[in-house]
């Protein structure tokens, strides 16, 4: 929104001050300030003048030779504007000046000095109107400079529309003038008007609320005899400059109060509306707003009409069929206050958002609609005297806010701030907001002005931000909290997942990639996959990116199909949300997943396998000092080598899944790539209990070592033989370690598997022959599993 | 006993032959051994008598040091030269060729979370990842967001089908959060935040926020002016400066913007502060009383301070990353630059 400080001058005086300085204060203490621009601050020796000759340019059909009387002597200029003529007055800058953006020297235009240049609206800074000259009343003093005559210099400045969301009162200059108020500390002047009082014995206009939940309040007032139809210059530049395009006095003058007040009001012909419903209509229907565009309005938005016919969008643009023209003569003037959500709605459906409905949004206070009506009165009659109103102020009030009180003291001010402000200080501050206020010693009670009320300030705590923000918050003394340090517990899913990233990053050389919660069907798609998922977004851009993932690999694959140029081996991996089903309550059941993809050769799908399973057995030794189980899967997922994968358990609990991705999924990201994948449910997984190592002295003996090739079915597991080892129970047995498998080319469907096993006593040197009657148990066990044991 | 000196001259000729150990240790042999020179002339002491042989035998035990000295010195001389000539053989190693660190990465989002967590922990805080997807009561009324608030509009949130929402702000663990640890909670929650918004080189639907909570008896505006300062100079790794203006978000009261001084120009205006001096970089103020009672907590008691920091856009400003859509591309090229921590 922009402001002008003219304006805001007109309702207090800040003579004496430095504006800038001021208008930082504002940023600091009210809403911030984007940009500060000094308008007309460049423009020099602008003065009235009169054109006292005109003739056509002897080398240009287009231009013109005049002979201006600038007070001070009579200057030869070029023109080009078509609406010169002898008599008028116009802004002449003379040589040396400065407008339009350029400094005004003599010079020669199609070969004929020019000393000066006649301007027109937009060069003096009076509107963007670059159709002529501009011109001045007659009774202008030729010689005065324009900046005596009209309101050209200004500063105004620009605040961002968010950061008044919360406060109605600031979207018009009074409210704003009695923020500087406040923060000057000077005082608010009172709103001019003129009382609607005295017209109380002329007729009612009829005003009838069909809808009493969405019209807070709607006044209006009939008047007639207009006889003005453009505004005074200096209203003009004012709308302008805050971004409004002057088209006649009525409607300028809604814009200009709303402007002042925040109120937006409407001004309909009188011959067309003459009595007001605000309701809805039964059905949708077409209506041609003001600015000629033809809306479909549906029936929950709210409209104002007369006698049954729709005429204006409640709150957010007027009908094209009622509105002011030129030659109006007559008018209905609306004030009236809507529901802030209804408005929005309304505005959301039509798609159209104006500075109208912008302020109704905010939930305005609806003790303004009759001020303004008041305050328009005030102006009109000024700039039109022979206007006469036809009717009283007519109204329906429906909803009046209630009256808000709060009571406060000062120790609890103290407690919140931290620091010490004197009760004169809070009272005086209060009371230059525009609060009602009565103290008891230490004790405050205030009551809350109705533009504050209306959702903005309801508790003490708001009351908080009131004193501080104008005692400024840069003068605040800073301190240290003195509550009681208490150690404060960890969360050990989030302490496994750091634990888990660094591993991943240091130890398995992955890189940690980010996807999204979605699936995305197209790159599924191109991987041969499908988007799985029990959760749809309700307001996807695209239904190719609306279901809500339930696993972390697939996404993960398509993240590999991306960076197939990448290189031919690379590991990747995710911490993410999944949702695998929803709860019995219908709300999703998420659980934060680690996702992680061994990338690599088709040749080397065995070493990823096992550098898969070595990450497992990491988490569980490194993490938790407890080894994970696995167990085939039984329905692979639809990423999943259907022999390959499997479900990792800990103490008996499903804690994730680990496989090869299936060879279809591989052919579509690189034939000649494999990759090995891993699913671990992070909430499990923290949950399992971190057993400590209990500690066991090593054998002062030496060990005795033995090795043995067991000769077995090509499909023997490895497992096989921990369970026969396991089943000796041999007293002594150290560890038993994997040596070798050896396959001979000849061999077709058996293997040798070479195992060491270590013998150590923690109480003696154990005898060769011991040794040898437990390496002939092991022989023994070995034929038993159907193996041909050789030394 | 001229012969000593004839003995002598020989030896210096035999010593400066001998090229290889074996040379010297037969050179040392036949002068020291057994039968060596020498020890020979030793032997024949015996068929002197007084001065003479007191006078001989001083003379040969000069010149046995003396051939002793040699040899040694040969020897290190010796050892030396076979040493060099092995070190001149011994394979040389090219420092220029390329290595592989098998290094992963972590994401840039994580680096910069992980900084802050470390900053946080130190201050006594707890740290909570929280859901993604959340209640529209976790989202907006428990943070004081009533209904038909503009920030519950379809075009910001991204709503599911069994009426819950992608959780629009981390503010939406507040009361979670506030409900598991009480009234005296220090929490950060980092997490990631979805908005139903356009991608472009500066939007992204999926971006990353922290918040962090301090609850206790007696927490004041003064403290958490005091605690920004303090944990952004942390956070920066210099003394920043702060401002706060009034700033409106439902669930604190007062509701503060902070500004930094900018912290590439100190203050006097560069284009990263857009000629302003001061960088908006986070939201903060006192938990509003509602948000605190809706999690069970005493507002005439306790109050407290919340804050939000983008850590999305921590990480772009740290890294000078221009486009916001790198972040969840996925792109190796550009995540595996990530390497220091």
């Amino acid at each position: 929104m922009l402001l002008s400080m003219n304006w805001i001058q007109d309702f207090v005086d800040l003579s004496g001050l430095d504006l800038d300085q001021l208008i930082h204060k504002f940023t600091l203490g009210t809403a911030e300030v984007e940009e500060v621009y000094h308008i007309g601050a460049d423009l020099k020796d602008v003065v009235v003048a009169q054109v006292i000759a005109c003739e056509p340019h002897p080398n240009s059909n287009k231009l013109h030779l005049l002979q201006v009387d600038a007070g001070d002597g009579v200057y030869q200029v070029v023109c080009g504007a078509p609406n010169v003529s002898v008599g008028i007055k116009v802004p002449f800058v003379k040589e040396g000046g400065h407008a339009g953006g350029m400094d005004i020297g003599a010079r020669p235009i199609a070969g004929v000095e020019s000393h000066g240049m006649c301007c027109g609206e937009d060069e003096i800074l009076v509107s963007d109107d670059h159709s002529g000259l501009m011109i001045l009343p007659e009774d202008t003093p030729i010689g005065m400079d324009i900046k005596d005559l009209y309101e050209i210099e200004d500063t105004v400045f620009e605040v961002d529309n968010k950061s008044l969301t919360n406060r109605p009162d600031l979207w018009g200059h009074y409210g704003i003038a009695r923020e500087f108020a406040a923060l000057s500390g000077r005082e608010l002047k009172p709103f001019e008007t003129v009382s609607a009082e005295q017209f109380k014995d002329l007729p009612q206009v009829k005003v009838e609320i069909e809808n009493k939940e969405h019209c807070l309040r709607y006044s209006c007032m009939a008047i007639e005899n207009v006889t003005e139809s453009v505004s005074p210059v200096n209203m003009r530049i004012r709308l302008y400059r805050c971004g409004m395009r002057a088209i006649n006095l009525l409607a300028d003058l809604t814009n200009y109060i709303m402007l002042e007040l925040g109120q937006p009001m409407h001004a309909f012909d009188y011959k067309r509306v003459s009595e007001i419903e605000v309701g809805n209509m039964p059905e949708a229907f077409t209506f041609e707003t003001l600015d000629g565009k033809e809306r479909t309005i549906q029936p929950e938005t709210l409209m104002i009409k007369s006698k049954g016919v729709p005429v204006a969008v409640a709150g957010i643009m007027g009908g094209y069929e009622s509105e002011i023209v030129d030659d109006t003569n007559s008018f209905l003037l609306e004030s009236a206050n809507f529901d802030a959500v209804s408005v929005r709605k309304s505005s959301i459906a039509i798609g159209l958002r104006t500075d109208a409905s912008m302020r109704y949004e905010k939930t305005l206070d609806p003790e303004l609609t009759v001020p303004a009506i008041e305050r328009y009165l005030y102006l009109l009659t000024q700039i039109d005297p022979g206007v006469k109103v036809i009717s009283s102020l007519s109204e329906q009030y429906v909803k009046h806010y209630p009256e808000i009180t709060i009571t406060f003291d000062k120790p609890y001010v103290d407690r919140y701030t931290g620091i010490e402000i004197s009760n004169e200080r809070i009272e005086k501050t209060l009371k230059s907001l525009g609060f009602g206020l009565s103290r008891e010693d230490d004790v405050f009670t205030v009551k809350v002005p109705s533009w504050r009320a209306t959702k903005d300030i309801s508790i003490k705590a708001d009351i908080i931000e009131e004193i501080t923000r104008i005692y400024g918050y840069d003068n605040f003394e800073v301190k240290t909290a003195t509550s009681a340090i208490a150690p404060m517990q960890q969360d050990p899913r989030h302490e496994l997942t750091t634990k888990l990233k660094d591993m991943l990053a240091d130890h398995f050389g992955a890189h940690e990639v980010h996807t999204y919660i979605w699936n995305d069907a197209k790159r599924l798609k191109d991987i041969g996959l499908e988007a799985e998922g029990c959760l749809r977004l309700a307001n996807s851009v695209s239904p190719d990116i609306e279901l809500i993932r339930s696993q972390m690999v697939p996404t993960l694959l398509t993240v590999v199909d991306r960076n197939r140029t990448y290189g031919p081996r690379f590991n990747i991996f995710e911490m993410g949300s999944v949702v695998p089903r929803l709860k019995e309550d219908g709300l999703a059941d998420e659980h934060k997943m680690l996702g992680v993809v061994f990338y690599g050769r088709k040749s080397e799908e065995m070493l990823l396998f096992f550098q898969a399973k070595v990450l497992l057995e990491s988490i569980g030794q490194i993490i938790h000092n407890k080894s994970v189980a696995y167990q085939a899967v039984t329905k692979p997922l639809s990423w999943m080598h259907p022999y390959n994968s499997y479900q990792i358990l800990r103490d008996g609990e499903p804690v994730g899944v680990m496989g090869v991705v299936h060879p279809k999924v591989m052919d579509k990201i690189d034939k000649k790539g494999a990759a090995v994948a891993i699913e671990l449910d992070m909430g499990t997984l923290s949950q399992a209990d971190i057993v400590l190592p209990t500690f066991k002295e090593p054998s002062r003996f030496p060990s005795i070592s033995n090795d043995l090739s067991f000769i077995v079915p090509a499909e023997t597991t490895y497992s096989t033989f921990n369970k026969m080892v396991d089943g000796l129970d041999l007293q002594d047995l150290e560890k038993v370690e994997l040596v070798d498998i050896y396959q001979d080319p000849t061999w077709t469907d058996k293997k040798s598997v070479t195992l060491r096993f270590t013998f150590t006593s923690m109480e003696r040197t154990l005898e060769a022959a011991e040794v040898a009657e437990a390496m002939d148990k092991l022989i023994e066990a070995g034929k038993a599993i159907g193996a041909e044991v050789k030394m | 006993m001229l012969n000593i000196e004839e003995l002598s001259r020989r030896f210096r000729e035999e010593l400066a032959a001998a090229q290889e150990t074996e040379e010297l240790e037969k050179v040392r042999i036949a002068y020291l051994g057994k039968k060596g020179s020498v020890t020979e002339l030793l032997k024949g002491l015996k068929n002197l008598n007084g001065d003479e042989k007191r006078e001989a035998g001083q003379r040969i035990n000069t010149f046995k040091q003396e051939v002793q000295a040699f040899i040694q010195k040969r020897s290190a001389e010796l050892e030396a030269a076979r040493q060099e000539a092995r070190l001149k053989n011994d394979p040389r190693y090219d420092i220029s060729m390329p290595v592989d660190l098998g290094q992963g990465t972590l994401h840039p989002i994580t680096l910069v979370q992980r900084e802050l967590e470390e900053i946080f922990k130190s201050m006594g805080f707890t740290i909570e990842d929280y859901k993604e997807i959340v209640t529209e009561y976790e989202c907006f009324e428990a943070v004081n967001i009533p209904k038909y608030h503009p920030a519950r509009d379809m075009q910001d949130t991204y709503y599911l089908e069994n009426g819950q929402v992608l959780k629009t702000h981390t503010s939406a663990a507040q009361n979670a959060i506030l409900r598991k640890y009480g009234a005296n909670t220090r929490a950060i929650f980092p997490g990631r935040c979805f908005r139903n918004e356009a991608l472009d080189a500066s939007h992204e639907n999926t971006f990353f926020q922290m918040e962090g909570i301090m609850v206790g008896e007696d927490i004041s505006i003064s403290n958490l002016i005091y605690f920004m300062k303090t944990m952004l100079s942390e956070v920066f790794g210099k003394p920043i400066t702060v401002r706060l203006r009034p700033g409106f978000f439902p669930f604190v009261e007062p509701g503060f913007e902070l500004d930094i001084q900018c912290h590439v120009c100190g203050g006097t205006g560069c284009p990263t502060c857009k000629q302003s001096g001061w960088i908006e970089l986070c939201p903060c103020g006192m938990i509003h009383p509602n948000v605190l009672e809706m999690a069970g907590i005493d507002s005439e008691k306790y109050s407290g301070f919340a804050f939000g920091l983008g850590l999305t856009r921590l990480a772009m400003m740290k890294y000078g990353i221009k486009d916001i859509r790198m972040l969840n591309s996925g792109s190796l090229k550009a995540l595996e630059q990530f390497k220091v921590r």
